[in-house]
Parts: structure tokens; sequence; C-alpha cells
């Protein structure tokens, strides 16, 4: 029992040691290399994003990370109520863009927002998409689905394609 | 004597019809006024944000068990299907309860997606039409039906102004109605988003109660005026629709009917309707009066006859006996 929990201990502290690695392996601003997105997956496996490259490609970090990394949030509207607050210390997309935006408990919270502030903030999942397709799509970047993701058996059931595609041309719908 | 009591009598039974059916007359006018459940929800499509990758058909089509399309969700083909001699792009039909479409707008740019589906309306002309009452608008906003009341007249198809319903063709012994249903009893009757909402990777979809839906369509139109058109149609449309829209172009340019008005459909009938009680409970009595007080002229001098008709029956009986 003993040495078995031992091995489990080592075998979990060598993960926490090559995941550390591959933060240790950062871009020079400091960043992560490589950024794991699996928040969301499920249809599609987890993404693996390259970070130290859109590093390069972005330049300033405020490109993807506003408010937070990059200038703060002074500009436009925020800066009616934001105009003296300091930087958020807030990084990850995941802080403070919600992976379920609709839940009963989210749609309760607006509610009891009075002021009705960052009612409209979007979702995690569109936080990703907006701010990838955005950029791609004005750079000439990939922007097909499976550009970024890799569908899974599951995603292949859910979209009937692949393995799952119709077999033959169904009737005729009628419109 | 007779007379008077008969008189007193007809006069009586008119005023209870006419009040009778004065009220019923206000019921049904009060029931055209209805404006939906005030904390119903809602959906805002927001067509600047769909980038037409169909998830939301996929979404569906497991949610409600539907049958596998003919194309995969992810063959983008479908959007140059065309119907009826190449006029009429994809409608949702009894396989398919939302479709999207996809409309190059005049002048160039890039393409726009619009997702169809049921609007669920404040005022559905699909309920006020269907004289088996197999529709409901429930209060959380979903206009639903049940297919075993439903028994297949396709009223609601003709009074859709959207022209949603589909029916199932398909089924040689018990053909229903069948049309989105806003999820409502695998999610939206316990507080979850339609699964469209959820699967939409854009965004797209925000889901709400319908005021508040309102309320943050608004703003976004106040927040970036270059990017709207500023008209949220289902607003108004038609006494309002639970789902609503902001586009960028036109709205006619992406398949909108922009001709609607603002009055649900029940208001071009509740007139109308509003008259059948009337007709039916007053005019057997208001003519049977008529007729009464003209033939009471004639029969005045009679009743002693009746009288004597009466008792003479009655003594052929007795003698029988």
């Amino acid at each position: 029992m003993r040495p078995t929990l031992l091995l489990h201990t080592l075998g979990i502290a060598l993960i926490g040691l090559l995941c550390a690695a591959s933060v240790v392996a950062a871009a020079p601003t400091g960043g992560p290399g490589q950024v794991k997105l699996d928040r969301l997956a499920s249809l599609f496996d987890a993404v693996s994003f390259d970070h130290a490259a859109h590093v390069e490609i972005a330049g300033d970090c405020a490109s993807c990370h506003h408010h937070t990394t990059g200038d703060g949030a002074g500009g436009g509207r925020c800066a009616r109520c934001h105009a003296q607050s300091p930087k958020s210390t807030v990084v990850a997309c995941r802080d403070c863009h919600d992976a379920d935006p609709f839940s009963a408990v989210q749609l309760e919270r607006k509610a009891d927002d009075r002021w009705q502030y960052h009612v409209d903030k979007p979702g995690l999942k569109a936080a990703y998409h907006w701010n990838c397709l955005g950029c791609h799509e004005n750079s000439g970047g990939p922007t097909g689905c499976e550009d970024c993701h890799t569908r899974n058996a599951a995603g292949d059931a859910f979209y009937k394609s692949g393995a799952f595609a119709p077999k033959a041309a169904a009737s005729a719908s009628h419109h | 004597m007779s007379g008077i009591s008969r008189r007193r009598f007809l006069a009586g039974s008119i005023a209870g019809c006419a009040a009778t059916t004065l009220c019923g007359t206000q019921k049904a006018l009060a029931a055209g006024s209805f404006t939906g459940y005030p904390e119903g929800m809602g959906v805002l499509v927001d067509l600047t944000r769909c980038i037409g990758c169909r998830s939301c058909e996929a979404a569906c089509n497991k949610e409600q068990n539907l049958p596998a399309p003919a194309k995969p969700f992810d063959d983008m083909s479908v959007f140059d299907e065309r119907f009826h001699g190449g006029t009429q792009m994809r409608r949702p039909d009894e396989n398919a309860y939302t479709v999207v479409n996809r409309y190059e707008p005049e002048g160039g740019g890039k393409p726009v997606y619009r997702k169809v589906q049921c609007n669920h309306c404040n005022e559905p002309a699909c309920l006020t039409s269907c004289f088996v009452n197999a529709y409901t608008k429930t209060q959380e906003g979903a206009v639903v039906y049940n297919p075993k009341i439903c028994v297949g007249c396709r009223n609601c198809m003709i009074a859709c102004p959207f022209n949603i319903p589909g029916y199932s063709y398909s089924s040689a012994f018990n053909p229903v109605v069948k049309k989105c249903i806003f999820c409502h009893e695998t999610r939206l009757k316990n507080g979850r988003p339609p699964a469209c909402v959820e699967i939409c990777p854009q965004q797209a979809l925000t889901f709400g109660k319908r005021k508040d839906m309102i309320k943050i369509a608004h703003q976004r139109i106040l927040n970036e005026p270059g990017r709207y058109v500023d008209h949220l149609y289902g607003e108004k449309e038609l006494g309002g629709t639970g789902w609503m829209y902001l586009s960028s172009v036109a709205f006619e340019q992406v398949g909108f009917d922009t001709t609607t008005g603002n009055e649900p459909i029940i208001a071009n009938v509740k007139d109308f309707l509003g008259t059948v009680p009337m007709v039916l409970a007053i005019w057997p009595a208001l003519f049977t009066g008529f007729h009464l007080l003209a033939k009471r002229k004639d029969g005045h001098g009679h009743d002693d006859d009746h009288a004597g008709d009466h008792s003479a029956a009655h003594g052929e009986e007795e003698d029988k006996s």
C-alpha cells in the first residue's frame, strides 16, 4: 500500500514538474509557451494554443489581453467608471468570462445587478472565438473550425459527419 | 295576465342574453390585449456574430431526437439549396426545427447568416388559429403544443406569419404539426437555455428574460451604431416575439418580412370573433321574441280556444284510460 502511494505521489510530482517545465519554456515576454484550452472540450479535443508564437505575431499583450496585462480599462465607455481603476491582476480569459453565461445562477446574478453593467459580457466560449476569429479574419489566419479544433468521435456523432455521415440521401424534405 | 307575464319573460331573457354576451365580448377583447408573460424568457439573435457553422442545427437535432439529416451538419453546401423554382431558401420542417441560411448582402461584403426557428410570439397566431387548443404560451415564454390534441388540420401553418410550423407528412396515420418548442420540456422549464444557444461558439444567441434582451439589444446599437441597423426585429412586430434579431444590413435583405406591422394576428379577427357570441346568443332570443310578438296579436283572442283544446285533449286521455 505504502510503496504504491509513494509511487503515485512521485508520479503526480513528475507530472507537476513536466507542467512546470512547459511554463518554464516560456516566451521571452514572461507569458506561457503553450496554453492548453480544455475548459470546454467535449466535441473537439482540447486546443493546444501556441502562446509564444502568438506573442511574436501580436507584439503587444494588450492586443488580446484587454484591461489586464495590457492597457487597463481606460478606453472608451469603460473610462466613465474605470479611468482611475488600477490595472487588473487577472490574466486568463476564464477568470472573467464565464463558461456557463446563461445558467440560472448567472442570469440571477445579472438580474441582481441593478445598474445593469457588464450584463452583456461574452461567455468564455465567445471570448475565445471572438478574440481568435476576429484577428484571424483580419490577418488572413485560418478560420475553419477544424483548423484549430480536432474533432473527436463524439463530435462526429454530433455533426453526423465522418463515420456517422448519412449513408444515402434521405427523402427530399418538404418546403 | 298570461300575455303580460310572457312579455316580461321575453324581455327578461333578452336582457339576460345581452348581458351575458356583452360580458363575453369584453373577455374576448381583454384576451386580445395580452402581451405575453412579463417574466418570460427570450433570445436575442445577433446576425453580426453568426458565422454559419450550423452547430445550432446539430444541437437541435440531438436535443429533440430528430431524424438523421440528409447531409452532415458540417456540410455547407446546404446554403446553396433553393426550393420552389429557386425562390425559397431552407425552412424548418418536421426533421429540422431550426435552419441557418446564408445571404449575400447588396453591395458585397461578408455574407450574413440568419438562423430561422419559431419566434415564440407574445400573442401567437398559431395558438389563435388552433380550434382544438393544442397550443400553449407557457409562462417561461415558449409556444408549445400538445401532439396528442393536435388533429393535423394545419390551420397554424397558414396562420403563422413566419411560416414556421412543419408537418409530419411522412406519418401516414397520425400526422401532426412539428416546430421548435424553445427546448421547453428538457431545458427551459428547468431554467436552462435551449440547446442551440448553449452550443453557439460565437454567442450569436443571447438568452435571458425577454425584457432584458430588449435592453441589451438597444445597448448594443447604442454602443456600436455603425455595426447595427437601428432596429430590433421582434420587439414590436406582430405584438412582439420572444426571439428578436439585430442585423448589420436592412432586414428585408436577409429574408425578414418587414411588412408585418405591429399588431398581433389576433387583432385581425378579434372584432369579428367578438360578434360571434353576440350573434349566437342574442339573435335566437331576439327573433324568437319578434316572432312571438308578431304572433301575439293573432293569437290573443284564441287563448280560450287553446284552453279548450287542452281540456279536450285531457278529456280524451281520460276517456282512453
